[in-house]
């Protein structure tokens, strides 16, 4: 093995300042800082996390769905999360991490997954308002990832967003239906964007003066707006569409800034955010208990398959040993 | 639509609703992250075919949401519980293979042109045996895997086929308007399970396949326990506002 010494690393840094500097993908076997591979990671993982983590609170209605179409649609959304964790966790491997490490630090709360997830689906609306909301500032969040340095990520997020457009279309139309519904229901939707307003908000992150990460992701062209530029960004786009689904968002303070051409907003209630984040939002213990006893539980399902493969393997080794012995007979 | 090939869509398509309700949930709960997408996506599948079925009969909605338990027409293998992963897999491989040569059979059959509701059955059947195949693709990769995996897996796959043994004789009950030679649907359906059994080195089960009480009891409206706890889940929220539109 040759040593890397000070001038080619330099020279491989040089290199790699150059094509993000150009606009150029990274790709998986480029050479990349460290620090790059470890920020990627975390942030490939915690999406991934999410997809899988987020399939919970919106399975807890497949069950009670009600109409037939309305529980095709929901579970078509909770299959392409599952799908969208299986491409993330591929990407995530480009960078030299197994699916089986990321699971193993999900499960012992060393990553963490998107936050929103802690909080509870209490009605149909919520569905809704988890499409039409929280989709919808996934999408705010992951369409400038599409164009992100890493390649193997971008590409991926392009597929994610897609269908992700889908999801947040459906939990605006199914949010519709319902405001445009029986009293009971246009009720139980302002229940639900009541509750779920203010924790979409906060999806985009801490307010840039206190984000950690933030200012080198953008050097590295990982990330391409500011947090609060994405939340701004997010609220212009809810407002006129609440206005159109005849829905109020429970914010006094919202509202049109002729000067700056966005609209005002009030202030985010950050205690919050650091609570749940902390581990002390309403789901947090169900969400991962949920996802620790269905991996051991599926445990032997897997050591099964492993075993299978493994036999399998050997047989086939002893087909062509065979097949050998045969010709040189 | 005739009597009899009303009768045919509710028992097709109720088994189909039922074992898609029962897959639906296991998501966020299958033992791998490719299981979430396969288990889902048979679900899916099954939940079409009800939806074309029923609409034979009549509003889709009505007749999965406000019938009572005694009204559903499926058989009894398709409403029992999901159990562990091996009991859902069994009763994937009992179902699939009887839907895969059930529906072969429909779909073959001579078109009759001025019969509507038996030419909508039968392009029904072209379309989904096609699914219908990698059901039982899926169900026949993991019964060898678990039947030919650990120990463990073994014997888990073998308690789950032995316990579902006795609902599969229901599967070959004639059902009106499903014009097929039942007899051999069973033999053939009988020499397909084997087959994969043994591959998985599981011993064909021995018990009956039917008991006094369950044979054709499903196609009657006569349910096990844990079917109405099922239906409760279903249909508490669409009865909760009669006459919504969602």
């Amino acid at each position: 093995m040759t040593a890397v010494t000070a001038d080619s690393q330099e020279a491989y840094a040089a290199v790699f300042d150059a094509a993000v500097a150009a606009d150029e993908r990274i790709e998986p076997r480029d050479w990349m800082p460290e620090a790059y591979r470890a920020t990627l990671v975390r942030q490939i993982a915690q999406h991934a996390h999410s997809e899988i983590i987020g399939m919970q609170p919106e399975a807890n209605w497949i069950t009670r769905a009600p109409s037939l179409r309305r529980k095709a649609i929901l579970m078509a959304k909770v299959q392409d999360e599952a799908g969208h964790g299986l491409y993330l966790y591929s990407a995530a491997e480009t960078l030299g991490v197994s699916r089986d490490e990321l699971l193993d630090k999900l499960h012992s709360g060393r990553q963490k997954y998107s936050s929103i997830f802690n909080y509870p689906t209490l009605t149909w609306a919520d569905v809704g308002a988890i499409g039409w909301l929280v989709d919808g500032a996934a999408i705010t969040n992951q369409v400038p990832l599409c164009r992100c340095s890493y390649g193997p990520y971008a590409r991926a997020m392009i597929r994610v967003c897609k269908e992700e457009s889908f999801h947040q279309r459906q939990g605006y139309e199914a949010l519709l239906a319902l405001s445009r519904g029986t009293p009971a229901q246009h009720a139980m939707a302002q229940d639900a964007v009541d509750r779920w307003w203010w924790p979409s908000l906060m999806m985009f992150g801490p307010p840039d003066d206190e984000s950690a990460h933030s200012a080198q992701s953008m050097a590295w062209k990982i990330k391409r707006h500011s947090n609060d530029e994405l939340r701004q960004r997010f609220v212009d786009i809810c407002v006129p569409q609440a206005e159109s689904l005849g829905l109020t968002l429970p914010d006094p303070d919202l509202r049109w800034n002729e000067e700056r051409g966005h609209y005002d907003f009030g202030v985010i209630d950050w205690t919050e955010f650091r609570e749940v984040l902390k581990g002390n939002g309403p789901c947090n213990e169900q969400r991962i208990t949920q996802r620790r006893r269905a991996h051991e539980e599926g445990a032997w399902v897997r050591e099964a398959a492993a075993a299978y493969a493994a036999k399998q393997s050997d047989r086939n080794k002893g087909d062509e040993s065979g097949k050998t012995g045969e010709a040189t007979a | 639509m005739t009597t009899s090939l009303n009768t045919a869509a509710l028992a097709l398509g109720d088994d189909a609703l039922v074992l898609s309700h029962r897959l639906g949930e296991w998501a966020g709960h299958a033992p791998v992250l490719e299981e979430e997408v396969a288990l889902a996506n048979i679900a899916l599948d099954l939940l079409g075919q009800a939806r074309v079925l029923l609409s034979l009969v009549g509003d889709e909605d009505e007749l999965a949401f406000l019938r009572e338990e005694r009204a559903f027409r499926n058989t009894q293998l398709v409403e029992q519980p999901n159990g562990d992963f091996a009991h859902t897999i069994a009763r994937q491989l009992y179902f699939s293979t009887y839907q895969r040569l059930l529906y072969g059979r429909l779909a073959t059959a001579d078109p009759r042109p001025g019969d509507e509701g038996r030419e909508a059955l039968r392009g029904l059947a072209a379309k989904a045996v096609k699914e219908v195949a990698y059901h039982q693709d899926h169900a026949e990769q993991w019964t060898l895997r678990l039947g030919d995996g650990t120990p463990e897996s073994h014997d888990r796959m073998r308690t789950a086929c032995d316990a579902l043994w006795r609902f599969t004789g229901e599967l070959f009950q004639p059902v009106e308007g499903v014009d097929v030679d039942w007899r051999e649907l069973e033999a053939d359906w009988l020499t397909s399970v084997s087959a994969v059994l043994d591959r998985a080195t599981l011993p064909l089960p021995e018990g009956p396949r039917t008991t006094a009480w369950s044979a054709g009891a499903g196609r009657q409206g006569v349910h096990t326990e844990s079917f109405g706890r099922m239906l409760a889940e279903m249909q508490h929220l669409h009865r909760s506002h009669p006459g919504a539109s969602w």
